[in-house]
């Protein structure tokens, strides 16, 4: 087993090898206009260790990191509880649901400018924008898992004696796992996406503004270095979430 | 006291039911699909609205939400929860009304054993096979002692041999229990074995209620359209063999039957239980009979035939594929099989 572990990982790799090989190949071939625009990968790494050693690197991450975690804490944590409250109760679907319908299908990006006016160039900004890019695909998951879950296991567990908020901690929620992963594994590397755009137009530290400051200096090298970055941080927070529900989940399902 | 009376009951389909079960009686609520009979264990288990009054007792029950009204019910998909392994499925309802965790370990340690799936304990439902889904699905329902226990069709998903197990095991232990439940189902066979009383529910209605002999031999109209209607025959003599066996003559029909009776006056066979062939059938000659068909009504997928043996006049059931592959016309010799098993007796003053 874990030999055959091992082995399956080395065939993931090799295909990444051969790619960043051919790269290299190519870009010390020098087949474009000039290095600046194709910089070879040994270039992107040495500048990543640079830039790492430097704190640059450290403290741009730190900052955009920062601003997910609260953001999509906070948006997923709303997301979820008013989710539930919508799923569980007709009357706060029917009064909720025209408006968030309304305002759900607006780009996150979209609030930009508007968020720009209310809470100036800060902190807020980016969380803000966070917070509303997951609020809604976690909330609309939240309820559409509650609400599949089957009518005859609230039935038993109602005649077994359970109230009502005893179902819907032991029964529903559990059986609505499974959806609610989806919206966060989705959001999750979403919020990044998110926050690049972000940081992009509007904030002067974080990921995104290193990124605009590298190429207003034609630094090719630092570009890919935090595309490469941001590549590698959606990828384990969606991971992150698969594993989580793995744990939560893989027993029963 | 728990026994249960319905009065005027009205929801959905179901139209002003009057219907009473006794105390400990195990009744069983028999009907076609769609005749109303799962809303009627519904509006009992107060899961839904209704119309008209529910007593368990004399005590009315209709103010009495379905978590407070201690019933075990046990749906036709079972639904275990998913999420929770066998043991933790049957504690659910002692750990929602926070009983004591020794009280919970203890009585959940019993009901492995009387289920006989202690073995199981610590599977999910997904790793069980249907029998053992539903051994740990009737110890849940039963966990709360429940005074009435109610079950939709819970042996639907079964293959024939573990039902029919199950269903004894099952009877045994209501009676043991002395629980008062009503036995859902559409197979009247099933409802035979597992019943001293039966209730036929049609289009919303109680058609009939009585004794599976009663319910057999004098069929209401409606009643006769569900089950359909048995072929009655009249014997002339009786003869009593050995190992709780008789033969009977009704007319040029001579018959075997198992019976503890020396006398029988009736023998009633349903039309689908008769097999019909256009050859002699190889074996011994008991109960079997030629006779000559003299009517063919085809419907959607079956085939009625009568049949003519003498003063006899015989209705047979088939299928309509099996009927065509025999190409019988009006006038043909015919071969009747009457199976042993499924053939019903009466004696004087039943």
């Amino acid at each position: 087993m874990k030999i055959y572990k091992i082995f399956k990982l080395k065939w993931e790799i090799i295909p990444i090898i051969i790619f960043l090989g051919i790269w290299e190949i190519f870009a010390r071939l020098d087949l474009m206009p000039g290095q600046f625009f194709f910089p070879p990968f040994s270039t992107v790494i040495t500048e990543f260790w640079y830039l790492t050693v430097s704190g640059v690197l450290g403290r741009n991450f730190l900052s955009s990191l920062i601003r997910v975690l609260i953001g999509f804490s906070a948006g997923s944590i709303t997301g979820l509880f008013v989710g539930i409250i919508m799923g569980w109760n007709h009357v706060a679907n029917k009064a909720l649901n025209p408006i968030i319908s309304l305002i759900y299908p607006i780009p996150p990006l979209g609030w930009l400018p508007l968020l720009m006016l209310w809470f100036g160039i800060g902190e807020i900004l980016p969380i803000a924008i966070i917070f509303i890019c997951s609020f809604f695909p976690i909330l609309y998951n939240t309820v559409t898992g509650i609400k599949n879950v089957d009518k005859n296991y609230i039935f038993v567990a109602r005649i077994l004696g359970a109230p009502d908020l005893k179902i819907l901690s032991t029964v529903v929620i559990p059986l609505a796992l499974p959806n609610i992963f989806t919206g966060l594994k989705l959001e999750s590397g979403m919020a990044w996406r998110v926050i690049i755009a972000a940081e992009m137009v509007a904030i002067p530290t974080g990921i995104g503004a290193l990124m605009m400051k590298a190429e207003s200096l034609i630094r090719i090298d630092i570009i890919i270095v935090c595309l490469i970055v941001l590549g590698i941080m959606c990828l384990s927070f969606e991971k992150f979430f698969a594993f989580l529900e793995k744990k939560l989940t893989y027993r029963w399902r | 006291m728990s026994s249960i009376k319905l009065k005027n009951i009205s929801k959905y389909i179901c139209k002003n039911i009057n219907l009473e079960i006794f105390d400990k009686e195990l009744l069983v609520l028999l009907g076609p699909n769609g005749a109303g009979k799962s809303t009627l264990l519904n509006v009992i288990a107060g899961l839904i609205d209704y119309e008209g009054s529910v007593f368990f007792g004399n005590m009315p029950v209709d103010k009495v939400p379905a978590n407070k009204r201690r019933i075990g019910y046990l749906f036709q998909e079972l639904n275990l929860f998913p999420h929770l392994d066998v043991a933790a499925n049957i504690a659910y309802g002692l750990r929602v009304q926070k009983q004591p965790q020794d009280e919970i370990k203890d009585r959940v340690e019993k009901l492995l054993q009387i289920m006989k799936i202690k073995h199981l304990s610590f599977r999910y439902p997904k790793e069980l096979s249907g029998g053992e889904k539903q051994r740990v699905a009737l110890a849940r329902a039963l966990a709360n002692s429940p005074r009435i226990l109610l079950l939709d069709e819970p042996m639907n998903s079964l293959d024939y041999r573990t039902s029919k197990y199950l269903r004894t095991e099952f009877k045994i232990l209501q009676k043991k229990l002395g629980i008062t439940t009503i036995y859902v189902t559409h197979n009247f066979y099933e409802a035979e074995e597992m019943a001293a009383r039966i209730a036929v529910l049609d289009k919303g209605r109680v058609e009939q209620v009585g004794s599976p002999k009663e319910i057999f031999f004098h069929p209401t109209e409606a009643v006769n359209d569900f089950i359909g209607a048995p072929n009655i025959l009249n014997c002339d003599y009786c003869n009593g063999l050995s190992f709780g066996l008789i033969e009977v003559k009704c007319g040029d029909i001579s018959l075997v039957i198992s019976s503890e009776r020396e006398k029988i006056e009736k023998v009633a066979i349903l039309p689908e239980d008769i097999y019909l062939s256009n050859t002699k059938p190889p074996g011994p000659d008991v109960n079997r009979v030629k006779g000559k068909l003299t009517e063919i009504e085809e419907s959607s997928s079956t085939v009625c035939c009568t049949v003519i043996t003498g003063k006899n006049s015989l209705k047979v059931k088939l299928p309509q594929e099996i009927f065509a592959s025999m190409n019988l016309n009006i006038g043909d010799k015919v071969w009747l099989i009457l199976a042993p098993r499924k053939l019903k007796t009466i004696t004087d003053g039943e």
